[in-house]
């Protein structure tokens, strides 16, 4: 319990109790962005459960199984992973330190993100335009709600790469910009999970039930 | 005419003259109070030429120790408003009987106990928590900073922002008239068209994004920037209170974020999660609100927790008993208030197992409750207790606090419960548990730690004037409604008509008048001491014998806190620094490394004020221009590499030996 | 200041305070409310066990180990004593243990759900007894009573007769309230949409306060009932004088009366519409409103296809029947096309969900709600709800 007890008292010899050197503590970042990744998680973890309670609330109108293609949802799902897997090839160059082949790989994840979100946009616009749109049902809020908040994600991730890469080729692959990369990173292959999620539950099991 | 008009809604959106309640004299009077006062102040700070001090040094300073005033400064602002709230209610419940309206009609006194309640949670009790964590956890594990000064800058602001937006809703249009927690759907387009309940979502939705990041900052300050020694299980108290305040802060607060961003959907966009129709559920939003406000309740009280722990050992002169099951202690309250929040409304005709459920998990909290209590106890056996400011609080605390809880396992059981959820017996509980702990243990936490922050002490006699004026008037105040709840009165009424309450209300009503004279007599006790600091100066800057590392350091500390890292050996590291014999280093400076201010802060909080105030009062373009002015400022701030500089050996040198002297002049 | 003036001064008050030992929720007339009563005075009692010594202590240590006191013993390294953390935890454990099985036992026997049992503690139910009925809604901002058994309703005024258990099926017109009256049993909610049950027995005639305990707008503070405990022979006299009286509560009335108004005197009704309940329970007393129980059996059968899209109009409750909103412009209404709207007969929803393309079920609003009062009412609309 007691940590005096571990370590004997000499009064004779005191102990040092401080550091002569500068302390230099581990850089909280990377911690702190997976905190702030958590909280994130816990918004989509409400959307979900508004989702999973307000899903069947058609209000006697259209349900998933008439609204979604999974064609279109599938191609939209591949973009997405396609861009974790080139984010992946990314993060690869910049560890060998290759700046211009981290940058290519950086763009072509930013296409694919672009493809995601306007895939997701051009659905939107399909069921708002047949009257389906998010003030049509409970289960039209949520879905929208739920994909909608990820679409934003995604989209707000496409503009910090797109700031990130200016900033590489402005000041090349220095610590900062490190660690800036590896927290995107976090961030995008964290959506990628969530999407998984809303993948499964809201289209896969939407248009199955 | 008609494009006229329509471009003026184009421009302004709802917001015309009809806004400024020119027609109701109280808050024209307010105005004008508030108008003096602050021209008085801002003219005060002209004449001083302070302007360019206060935005360098305090503005856009990212020093946690300068952070953690301002914090509990907003906090005590916030509380004058919060507590004029309270008064006008208590003058109005005990005037409003039978054939006697009272002199606030229900449109007026239904937003001012909503605003009561948003003020005194929001920008009281998390301010002044955040405050005391924010100055003192950084110097308790001998960190120079937390671990993101900037973001720590800028939660400030964006707390402060939502503040400002709340007091803005006084004095243009409205506040919401729903209570606080805006239970929908009386909070929703259809029952609440006006912009009270968008003043109410915003102002929480840019507060809370301030929380969310102060809390993922200090959870990364407290897991890595500890000092070396200085491992989990020998951390102070107070910092395991707040490492598990923050840990709740983080999984709390998405929450409300979330819930508050369907119901705003609901209200602007027209959809329908919580609405009668098209399939909504207006449970899901009881819910999950309470699935934040309760930890929000342990967010408020497990910091102060901490406080009267700190406060306890070093008045007692004693090491805290049973350092190791406090600890134990606070991590299962912290993971059973995540199971507790139905119980907020059994009443909504779940089932008896789940009601019981719920109501057993609750009981399940006051274990670990009741055994910090003991172990205060028992850290006061056999010790030599100074009855000092901080101390008196404290045992104030302990005496109404256990009532509190008590009253709280009373409600928390269902079929007690039913007879009394949203009578007063429940507001009586929930002050009695607030007051009696989040105050207390604010105002203990503030006089133990402002010599620490400014050198010198608080004025005892008058700190004694308003410790006993809060803790008489809070049971003044507090008893009748206990009482009145038995009687089966219910909160939130403006109007009676049984007379023989009426005696009951005035007591409450004086009992308010006399915690009025607390405040007042603290507002004293601040000016006094400012008046005598020379008399109250301490200069050793460990004025109370304290056991925490904070009290190693000067008071107030250098920018830089500590000239060498602490080494840690002892939970209680300054006490056994101080018994084996530690001598302050007077050579051997090195140059520190610090983050530099920046103005992106207060700019970015100012930003989304304006996109707040567009949004309630519909000014698209506003709102429009704003959010894309916040990101823009965002992403312009990240360009800036420049963040931190060193302070050279010779100036820590300096601002050493001049400690040197001073503690020279007292020996 | 004299004696006599103080004594003036402190016996009203002496006298106030002993009546307010009176405090009705310590002092129930109904059988559910006294064991609720039983419950808080075991539960504080048993919480007293620890609290008592606690705040002793306090005093105690305080005084004793105050710094002046150089007598009492001072140990400034005691911090650990394996047996008294025992204790600490254990008491405050036991308690609870104790308060627990209290907890478990009293929400069950006290759930209102469960129909009442006995008539007091004496004696049991007896075998020829017959549950009165009473569906309860509250509106802006007072409280509708209506007696299934009797065909009669009532505003502001709630009688029951003495012994008898009553059954209360409880619902609001547009946001929530509770329904409250502390001198026979706790409250429940009541809410839009939805179904709460109380069940619960006056034992002593006389009246009592009834009001809404949960916050519900302006005209809140007067939301207020007289519950008047009536012996059987003044029951009977009551329902004959209410009989008597004339009036009808139709749906047209229903829909005058929820209008909102403060201090609506007592009001009573000799007849009242025999589906009006459910109807205002599923959010379809106005004729053009599909209720609550047929969109959730369409949604329960997967929806309606999309060519319901534009089907808004009769499901919107808040939007246009909001009676204290502003006429609000919304996209939805924007949309939807008012004269045109899907059956909710049953045969025409299965015809629409069989085969979602087919846009057959068109038909001018008044005659689709013509069909939908008509309709037959499966019996699934609000129910209890359970997390």
């Amino acid at each position: 319990m007691s940590s005096l007890a571990s370590e004997p008292i000499n009064t004779a010899n005191p102990p040092s109790f401080y550091l002569t050197q500068e302390h230099h503590p581990e850089n909280g970042t990377m911690l702190g962005f997976w905190l702030y990744l958590m909280s994130d998680c816990l918004i989509f973890a409400v959307l979900f459960a508004m989702y999973g309670v307000l899903g069947r609330n058609y209000a006697a109108g259209p349900g998933p199984a008439q609204l979604f293609d999974l064609k279109v949802v599938a191609i939209n799902t591949s973009m997405l992973l396609f861009s974790s897997i080139t984010y992946g090839f990314a993060m690869l160059e910049m560890a060998r330190n290759r700046q211009t082949a981290t940058l290519i790989w950086l763009a072509i994840t930013g296409a694919f993100g672009a493809a995601f979100v306007g895939l997701e946009l051009n659905e939107f616009a399909h069921l708002i335009h047949d009257g389906a749109g998010p003030q049509r049902s409970a289960f039209l809020s949520s879905f929208f709600t739920l994909v909608g908040t990820h679409g934003l994600h995604v989209s707000f991730g496409i503009v910090w790469l797109i700031t990130l890469m200016t900033q590489v080729l402005k000041h090349g692959l220095t610590e900062a910009n490190r660690r800036r990369l590896s927290c995107l990173s976090l961030f995008w292959h964290f959506l990628d999970v969530v999407w998984i999620g809303v993948f499964t539950f809201v289209y896969l099991l939407g248009v199955l039930r | 005419m008609q494009d006229r008009t329509h471009f003026m809604q184009l421009l302004l959106g709802r917001l015309s003259w009809d806004a400024i309640p020119l027609h109701v004299p109280i808050l024209v009077g307010t105005f004008i109070g508030t108008a003096t006062l602050g021209l008085a102040l801002l003219g005060f700070i002209t004449y001083k030429r302070a302007w360019g001090y206060l935005w360098s040094q305090w503005f856009c300073s990212i020093d946690h120790k300068k952070i953690g005033v301002m914090y509990i400064v907003l906090g005590l602002i916030m509380l004058l408003r919060g507590f004029a709230d309270a008064i006008m209610m208590r003058a109005q419940q005990a005037l409003s009987f039978g054939s006697s309206v009272g002199y606030l009609p229900p449109e007026h006194y239904d937003q001012v106990f909503t605003a009561h309640g948003v003020i005194m949670i929001f920008f009281v009790a998390m301010p002044l928590v955040t405050g005391l964590m924010n100055y003192v956890v950084p110097l308790q594990i001998g960190a120079r900073d937390v671990a993101f000064p900037f973001l720590n800058n800028f939660s400030f602001w964006m707390t402060t922002a939502g503040a400002v937006l709340v007091m803005m809703s006084l004095f243009i249009g409205e506040f919401a008239r729903t209570g606080w927690l805006a239970y929908p759907p009386l909070s929703g387009i259809a029952y609440s068209p006006d912009v009270g309940v968008d003043y109410y979502i915003w102002s929480l939705q840019i507060a809370g994004i301030g929380t969310l990041l102060s809390g993922v900052n200090i959870l990364a300050t407290i897991i890595k920037m500890r000092a070396p020694g200085m491992s989990l299980m020998r951390m102070p108290i107070f910092t395991w209170t707040a490492l598990c305040t923050n840990v709740l802060i983080v999984a709390a607060f998405p929450v409300l974020t979330a819930v508050l961003v369907l119901l705003s959907l609901d209200r602007y966009v027209g959809t329908d999660f919580f609405t009668n129709d098209f399939g909504g559920n207006a449970m899901m939003y009881v819910n999950l609100i309470w699935i934040w406000g309760h930890p929000e309740v342990y967010i408020l009280i497990l910091p102060v927790f901490g406080v009267f722990s700190e406060v306890v050992a070093t008045f007692s002169g004693k090491r805290l008993f049973g350092y190791a099951s406090m600890v134990y202690a606070t991590v299962v309250i912290t993971i059973l208030s995540y199971l507790v929040w139905l119980h907020h409304f059994f009443t909504m005709g779940s089932g008896a197992s789940v009601n019981s459920f719920f109501g057993i998990t609750t009981m399940i909290i006051s274990i670990p409750t009741g055994a910090k209590m003991f172990n205060w106890l028992f850290t006061m056996y056999r010790g030599r207790i100074r009855f000092d400011l901080p101390m008196l609080w404290t045992m104030g605390f302990m005496i109404t606090f256990v009532i509190g809880g008590m009253t709280g396992v009373l409600l928390a059981v269902p079929p007690a419960d039913f007879e009394l959820h949203n009578s007063l017996f429940l507001v009586a509980h929930f002050h009695n548990v607030i007051i009696g702990g989040v105050v207390f243990g604010a105002f203990a936490g503030i006089t133990f730690w402002f010599p620490k922050a400014t050198g010198f002490q608080l004025d005892p006699f008058w700190g004694k004037v308003s410790f006993w004026f809060w803790l008489s008037g809070f049971w003044f105040a507090f008893t009748p409604l206990y009482v009145l709840g038995l009687m089966g009165v219910t909160r939130r009424l403006s109007h009676f008509d049984d007379p023989s309450l009426q005696i009951w209300f005035q007591i409450a009503a004086f009992g308010a008048v006399l915690i009025l004279f607390g405040i007042l007599a603290f507002l004293v006790q601040l000016f006094v001491s400012i008046k005598n600091r020379v008399a109250l100066a301490d200069v050793s800057g460990d004025c109370w014998h304290g056991r925490t590392l904070e009290w190693s350091t000067s008071s107030p500390p250098p920018e830089y806190n500590f000239a060498f890292t602490p080494l840690v050996h002892d939970q209680d590291a300054w006490w056994d620094m101080k018994s084996r014999g530690y001598v302050r280093p007077l050579s051997g400076f090195i140059p520190i490394h610090m983050p530099k201010s920046t103005p992106a802060g207060i700019v970015l909080a100012g930003i989304s004020l304006v996109c707040g105030f567009a949004l309630i009062w519909h000014i698209w373009w506003l709102g429009a221009a704003a959010f894309f002015a916040v990101i823009a400022t965002a992403i312009a701030h990240t360009f800036n590499y420049d963040r931190d500089f060193h302070i050279p050996a010779e100036e820590v040198a300096r601002v050493e030996q001049a400690r040197t002297r001073l503690l020279a002049t007292t020996v | 200041m004299s004696a006599r003036a103080l004594r003036n001064a402190l016996l009203p008050m002496l006298a106030v305070l002993i009546a307010g030992c009176k405090a009705v929720v310590m002092h129930p007339a109904g059988d559910i409310a006294v064991q609720q009563r039983n419950l808080i005075v075991a539960s504080t009692f048993l919480m007293l066990l620890v609290i008592v010594p606690v705040i002793v202590l306090t005093f105690v240590f305080a005084w004793r180990y105050r710094a002046s006191n150089q007598e009492a013993p001072y140990e400034p390294d005691w911090h650990h004593s394996t047996q008294l953390e025992l204790v600490i935890w254990s008491a405050p454990l036991l308690i609870i243990i104790a308060l627990g099985a209290l907890t478990w036992i009293g929400t069950h026997t006290l759930d209102p759900y469960r129909p009442v049992d006995r008539l007091d503690v004496a004696r049991k139910l007896p075998a020829d007894v017959k549950t009165l009925n009473v569906q309860v809604v509250a509106l802006d901002w007072k409280w509708l009573f209506i007696y299934p058994d009797y065909g009669i309703a009532t505003v502001n005024e709630l009688a029951a007769p003495v012994d008898v258990p009553i059954s209360f099926q409880i619902t609001a017109s547009n946001v929530m309230n509770s329904f409250f009256v502390p001198a026979l049993a706790g409250q429940i909610y009541a809410m839009p949409g939805m179904e709460t049950q109380l069940h619960a027995v006056i034992n002593q005639a006389g009246d009592y306060e009834g009001f809404s305990a949960n916050y519900s707008g302006a005209g809140f503070s007067h939301m207020r009932f007289k519950f008047r405990g009536l012996s059987p022979s003044d029951f009977d006299a009551w329902v004959a004088q209410v009989k008597a009286g004339g009036g009808a509560l139709e749906r047209a009335d229903y829909l005058k009366l929820a209008q909102p108004s403060e201090n609506l005197p007592v009001q009573h009704y000799a007849h009242s519409a025999s589906d009006l309940y459910d109807a205002i329970l599923n959010l379809c007393v106005e004729p053009n409103k599909m209720c609550m129980r047929d969109m959730m059996s369409i949604d329960a059968r997967g929806g309606l296809g999309l060519a319901s899209v534009d089907n808004v109009s009769r499901l919107a409750y808040d939007r246009d029947a909001g009676a204290r909103a502003a006429p609000r412009s919304n996209y939805v209404l924007a949309l939807c096309a008012a004269d045109r709207a899907v059956s909710s007969s049953p045969a025409a929803v299965r015809a629409a969900s069989d085969s979602p393309t087919v846009a057959s079920a068109w038909a001018p609003a008044e005659s689709t709600a013509a069909a939908a009062a008509a309709a037959p009412a499966p019996n699934a609309g609000a129910t209890r709800f359970a997390p």
